[in-house]
């Protein structure tokens, strides 16, 4: 296991170094940073001083190093457009986005997981068809499409939730959080919804599915000939077997609610990453841009990294694969 | 029946079993009018072909026929209590309880994601008023007694860390974790090496003795019947065709398919240039013949066979289902 868990962070790596390096030409073929920073009334004397002090004239290699560990230590350099060290602003956005992703995560795979188990089981009843429709309209509906419409209803119509913001924040050291105050939590409920729903839906439908396949094995109907209970059967047999292949889809999916809440942050002004992603990129603003684009990757490597490790949590297969001599 | 003489109480009793599938074709018979008896201590085998309606038998009598399958007459008798109308939770109770089932496959048996002595365990939990530690000493004796060695240390193995025949011996503990008074077995031996189907029978078979369990033994290898039952029925196209003491049925079989099926056996020693083959195949179930369904197969059939289907009728020291026998009961009584 120690040596799987080694290459699967060599992996991981290296797809963080590939990404870097994208993110490093990016600097080079979008736009001329000493331009931009500077303005139009710089002499060639400032122009060179500039590109002498940001280590222009290095060879490439020399620049993609330093960059690299830059980035290994937070550093992405200074914002073209608002002159503030790109470190600070991700600190700054990063808790609005990952508040939102992961209770939307929790939501999704929470509630996924159990309709898609009640689904499974009773395969047949009005509650599962109707659970199965609207789970249709969830996997087919645009995602911006589902925020208009909660804000239409919940905001505009019944006035129950804002439609917009975080609400009132409170600052835990450089974290802040919605959670504590009664308009932050009111204002999460939309955007959670609408980031969760689509991951809902596709969860819940992918754990359908599983299950009823598992639910037609052979060792299903050994327990049945055991004589086994069958919620245990459901709940402990089948359930289990059910997990592993969910497990990944599940995680990458959480990975693409926290990299890419871009289009939800936008419906609701949510001030999180996505938003600073989205201003970054109508200003050509590249230093947020690249650091974005390392810290989507990021969030990949690392939601895979802990897939990989509980697929040994959940499956005794992989764990013990040197005892297997011993049994024949 | 014939061989009723041997016990006053069967452990199982079928009595006229019938089974339908529902299709939108129409509706197809899968069994018909199955009768016989399991004697304590007995242990029964059923052969024929792929398809003959062995293994529903079976699945029948543990009610765990699927959709769209269903009993369409007859009764099932467990020690005296009828069995097959006492709806899902009573079965439950009874499979693994008292019946215990054991299937061809060791490989995909057991539930691969968890410990063996904990599915031992969550059996005898499941049906034995013990505490957990009692279930886990249970389950070591059982592992113990079907020949796992270093039992203390493999009870907390996973599936995956033993090999098939390992496996089916863990599947004959689980079969066994509640002291049932039956064992269906399935083809327990059809998916293991040759040279692991032999230990298996074995096992099974002084398993059972000790214990007085009955057992009914699926299989389609009539050399396994040969050893290991007490009596045989032959099916055929849903239909037991023949029933009656292992060695009367082996060495005279009164069936015109089960004389087919034993000629079909090699036999060590003997010089025979070809083994008999049965001619064609079994018909499929939408296409069942008219009459006695063996007959576009058989060699001796005669004008009667096309008409109706035989009665099982006493011959000798066993039961067959065909007209040749029944005629020259005729015939006799008629001189007579």
């Amino acid at each position: 296991m120690f040596a799987f868990a080694i290459r699967s962070l060599a992996q991981g790596v290296l797809v963080l170094v590939t990404v870097a390096f994208i993110a490093f030409s990016m600097f080079r073929f979008v736009g001329d940073p000493v331009v931009n920073m500077l303005g139009q009334e710089a002499t060639q004397q400032d122009r060179q001083e500039l590109t002498e002090r940001l280590g222009l004239n290095d060879p490439w290699p020399i620049q993609f190093v330093r960059f690299l560990g830059d980035a290994a230590q937070g550093e992405f350099g200074v914002s073209y457009r608002q002159g503030r060290k790109v470190s600070d602003l991700i600190k700054e956005r990063l808790p609005a986005t990952l508040e939102l992703a992961v209770l939307s995560a929790i939501f999704a795979t929470g509630l996924g997981v159990l309709l898609g188990v009640y689904a499974a089981i009773n395969r047949t009843g009005f509650v599962s068809n109707v659970i199965m429709t609207t789970s249709l309209i969830g996997v087919s509906l645009p995602t911006f499409l589902i925020g208009i419409g909660l804000i239409y209803i919940f905001a505009v119509e019944l006035r129950w939730l804002p439609s917009f913001g975080r609400g009132e924040v409170v600052r835990l050291g450089w974290w802040s959080t919605g959670l504590l105050t009664e308009s932050g939590r009111k204002s999460l409920i939309l955007p959670v919804l609408t980031l969760g729903f689509f991951q809902l839906t596709l969860i819940m439908r992918l754990v359908r599915a599983e299950m009823l396949e598992v639910m037609r094995a052979d060792f299903i109907r050994f327990a049945r000939a055991r004589g086994i209970a069958d919620r245990a059967i459901e709940l402990r047999h089948a359930l289990r077997n059910t997990l592993i292949p969910v497990v990944t889809i599940a995680g990458l999916q959480l990975g693409s609610v926290i990299a890419f809440a871009i289009v939800t942050e936008t419906v609701f002004q949510w001030p999180g990453l996505g938003a600073l992603f989205v201003n970054a990129v109508q200003f050509a603003d590249v230093p947020v841009m690249s650091a974005y684009l390392m810290f989507v990757a990021a969030v990949f490597v690392i939601v895979n990294l802990t897939v990989d490790l509980l697929y040994f949590i959940l499956d005794p297969r992989l764990r013990s694969g040197r005892r297997v001599a011993k049994g024949h | 029946m014939a061989a009723d003489g041997m016990a006053m109480d069967p452990v199982l009793s079928v009595r006229n079993l019938s089974l339908e599938f529902v299709t939108r074709r129409g509706v197809l018979r899968a069994l018909n009018e199955i009768s016989f008896d399991i004697a304590r201590g007995e242990v029964l085998g059923v052969v024929g072909e792929s398809g003959a309606g062995k293994s529903l038998t079976g699945t029948a009598i543990i009610g765990l026929i699927d959709k769209p399958g269903r009993l369409s007459g007859g009764e099932i008798w467990l020690k005296g209590q009828r069995i097959d109308n006492i709806g899902h939770d009573g079965l439950r109770k009874i499979r693994g309880r008292r019946i215990g089932m054991i299937f061809q496959d060791p490989l995909t048996s057991l539930n691969p994601l968890f410990r063996v002595g904990d599915q031992i365990a969550e059996t005898i939990l499941t049906h034995m008023p013990v505490s957990k530690a009692e279930a886990r000493t249970r389950a070591l004796a059982l592992l113990t007694e079907v020949g796992i060695p270093a039992p203390e240390s493999r009870i907390d193995a996973y599936p995956h860390e033993f090999s098939g025949g390992m496996r089916q011996r863990v599947v004959i503990a689980l079969a066994l974790a509640a002291e049932p008074d039956l064992i269906i077995a399935d083809e327990p031996t059809t998916a293991l090496d040759v040279s692991v189907q032999a230990q298996i029978i074995t096992l099974l078979k002084r398993l059972c003795r000790t214990r007085g369990t009955s057992v009914m033994l699926i299989t389609h290898d009539m050399g396994v019947i040969a050893e290991t039952a007490d009596r045989v029925a032959v099916m055929y196209a849903g239909r037991i065709v023949e029933i009656g003491p292992v060695a009367d049925v082996i060495r005279h079989p009164k069936h015109p398919y089960a004389t087919g099926l034993m000629g079909a056996i090699p036999a060590l020693g003997a010089k025979v240039q070809r083994l008999t083959q049965i001619t064609g195949a079994m018909p499929r179930l939408n296409a069942i013949p008219a009459g006695c369904a063996f007959r576009p197969r058989c060699t001796v059939a005669i004008g009667k066979c096309a008409e109706a289907v035989p009665p099982l009728v006493p011959v000798g020291a066993t039961s067959a289902r065909c007209w040749l026998h029944d005629a020259q009961v005729e015939r006799s009584t008629s001189h007579g």
